[in-house]
């Protein structure tokens, strides 16, 4: 029987790697995700799985890469300044195909930045991050639940592209304790043989090799095509995104993580006043669920990006609806986090522009405004 | 009449890039030597590295991973643990080692982790074309230091064996160069040594080999020979510099200095 339990999101986390058969985990204490690596250094020996506090950020990843190659299911977590140095090892996993999740806990940045929620890694998580053409899938949990349910996902999709995978979550996510439905353990022993894991020949005639290295261009430019075939499947089949009362809404707020929360509410006190707003919240933030948020847009007059951040998603909502109409935002930054009344404000706010806009007949733009900066 | 030396079947039967007069072709044939010796082969996996020994896994037949610069003892680290009867080491050159990677070796080292490494040092950075290394003597010259590495400018070279060897954590640390027969002779015994004390699970094991570089030496492969033994020997002494013993159950420190292993 599945396990309820009261649990902090970070050590849900955890919970849920073990439970989805992850053996090793390697990291280094950051704010605010260090109940990772605390419950793993119990956790993981356990299952006789291995748990190393390692001399860095770099040094962790690039454990996690010869745990993963060596055909572990493995591990690392980490919060903004971390993953900057994880950078490095994330994108010679992508480029040797080795399987890891890998789990950012948004704090605030730039530099040292703080320590309280926010989602300005965005960029960093979609479009890049590392060096090379390279996409990682990346997983926007808004609940304990979510987390737990993700993390599970994020194993079984590592291994089956072979590739690192990302949860993006924030400080309020993995602070926060919410009941949650634990998932079963994984049988390790049923998961398909790795036939590329450096385990050593054991009687095999030919040698495995992990690597990123291709002298010749012409067979680079081969890996990368064969790593872009990748990201065009992913594209075609792991979109993920939740609707909410989206059928009529004239005005589609879209927002992830902990602020799709705060917006389901926000969206509520604006029901309530009979304007017809809506939330699409994206659950894989790279592929970007650009189908269900061009559908969502179909019946829609505006959108409106909400983050905790200067607006990084908002391109990407832009491009999913070929900018055919005007693309809001709002956006708290620094750890500010942004409460459901303002939220509403600002879609009053905007509702209040439609109709001024229909009667001046004013085309399709865009403009931002956070809380910060005032209202433009 | 009796077959006294044959290619150990571990080493590759392919050309490698290494320039003329470069003693890693030495140093990757005693590796292989020393794995099948052991009958270890068949569990090794070799973590190559950023530098002249990227390529080492088409020139070794065992399972590899390529690591990033310096961070192939962290990269060792996660195969270990993932597959702890496998044998693992890695091939690091002085750049990678004691430049970008001294976080990885120090903390793979006290740690205790039970790899081994193998430390090529040849007082520069090869592959990227001779740029001043950490190990690079005061007075040599270098595409980065052409009028002679100075303290001044650039520091002292890093004794890495001796440093390595202050820590609890190695079980056996060794410093050999290849110059000439009776050296190569005891730089295959330490190698082999090292891969022997990881099977019997002693702990972290470190063969630091002094090796020429010809090509960015400036000389030919017989100067580059002679320089080791009149240059880089004097600063970098040979001999062992930490070994717990076979049986791992009697610390004994020896004295870091120099003189013939023992």
């Amino acid at each position: 029987m599945a396990d309820r339990l009261l649990m902090k999101g970070n050590e849900a986390i955890a919970e849920a790697a073990v439970r989805a058969g992850c053996r090793f985990y390697a990291g280094y204490p950051i704010t605010p995700q260090n109940e990772i690596p605390e419950y793993m250094s119990s956790r993981l020996f356990e299952f006789g799985g291995h748990f190393i506090q390692a001399e860095s950020e770099v040094a962790a990843i690039n454990m996690v890469y010869g745990a993963g190659g060596a055909g572990m299911r493995a591990m690392t977590s980490s919060s903004g300044p971390g993953i900057s140095l994880k950078q490095e090892g994330i994108s010679y996993l992508v480029g040797s195909e080795v399987p890891a999740v890998v789990v950012n806990i948004m704090r605030a940045g730039p530099g040292l930045g703080g320590i309280q929620p926010a989602q300005s890694d965005y960029y960093q998580a979609v479009k890049g991050g590392g060096h090379g053409d390279y996409h990682l899938l990346v997983l926007a949990p808004e609940s304990v639940q979510e987390l737990v349910d993700l993390t599970a996902l994020a194993f079984d999709r590592a291994d089956h592209y072979r590739a690192p995978v990302l949860i993006l979550g924030d400080a309020i996510i993995g602070q926060i304790m919410e009941p949650v439905t634990l998932p079963d353990f994984v049988d390790l022993a049923e998961l398909p043989a790795k036939e590329w894991a450096t385990t050593g020949k054991r009687g095999r005639r030919d040698k495995r090799i992990i690597n990123s290295l291709y002298l010749q261009p012409d067979q680079l430019e081969r890996h990368n095509q064969q790593l872009q075939d990748k990201y065009r499947q992913m594209a075609r089949t792991e979109q993920r995104s939740a609707g909410y009362l989206l059928e009529d809404a004239e005005l589609v707020l879209v927002a992830y993580g902990s602020t799709a929360r705060i917006c389901r509410r926000a969206v509520d006190l604006a029901r309530a006043e009979g304007i017809a707003a809506g939330l699409l919240r994206p659950i894989t933030l790279w592929p970007f669920p650009t189908d269900a948020l061009a559908k969502a847009a179909a019946g829609a007059e505006a959108l409106l990006v909400v983050e905790m951040s200067a607006g990084q998603m908002v391109d990407d909502v832009r491009l999913a609806i070929d900018c055919r109409l005007p693309v809001h935002f709002y956006g708290r930054m620094g750890g500010v986090v942004p409460s459901p009344a303002e939220v509403f404000e600002e879609i009053r706010h905007r509702a209040g522009d439609r109709s001024a806009g229909r009667s001046a007949g004013s085309a399709a733009g865009s403009t931002a405004s956070s809380g910060g900066d005032g209202r433009e | 009449m009796n077959k006294v030396f044959s290619r150990p079947t571990v080493l590759a039967d392919v050309v490698t890039h290494y320039c003329p007069g470069c003693t890693y072709g030495i140093i990757h044939r005693m590796v292989a030597q020393a794995l099948e010796e052991l009958d270890a082969a068949d569990r090794a996996v070799g973590v190559a590295s950023v530098g002249c020994t990227v390529l080492a896994y088409d020139y070794l037949e065992c399972d590899f991973q390529q690591a990033a610069h310096g961070r192939a003892p962290a990269v060792a680290t996660g195969i270990k643990r993932a597959s702890p009867d496998s044998i693992v080491f890695t091939l690091q050159g002085d750049g990678d080692l004691a430049a970008i990677g001294t976080a990885e070796i120090v903390h793979a080292a006290a740690r205790g982790e039970n790899v081994t490494v193998f430390f090529l040092n040849n007082t520069i950075y090869g592959m990227t074309g001779g740029q001043m290394a950490p190990t690079t003597l005061l007075g040599q010259r270098s595409s980065t230091s052409p009028a002679g590495r100075t303290q001044e400018r650039a520091g002292r070279p890093i004794k890495v064996s001796e440093m390595l060897a202050t820590l609890d954590g190695p079980a056996y640390i060794e410093r050999v160069a290849v110059d000439k027969p009776g050296n190569v002779v005891r730089a295959k015994r330490a190698i082999k040594k090292a891969l022997s004390y990881q099977q019997q699970g002693l702990g972290f094991t470190l063969v630091e080999v002094l090796s020429t570089c010809p090509t960015n030496w400036g000389m030919t492969p017989d100067e580059a020979l002679a320089r080791i033994g009149r240059e880089v020997v004097p600063y970098f002494p040979l001999g062992v510099y930490k070994d717990i013993g076979e049986r791992g159950d009697t610390a004994v420190d020896l004295p870091a200095k120099g003189g013939e292993p023992a």
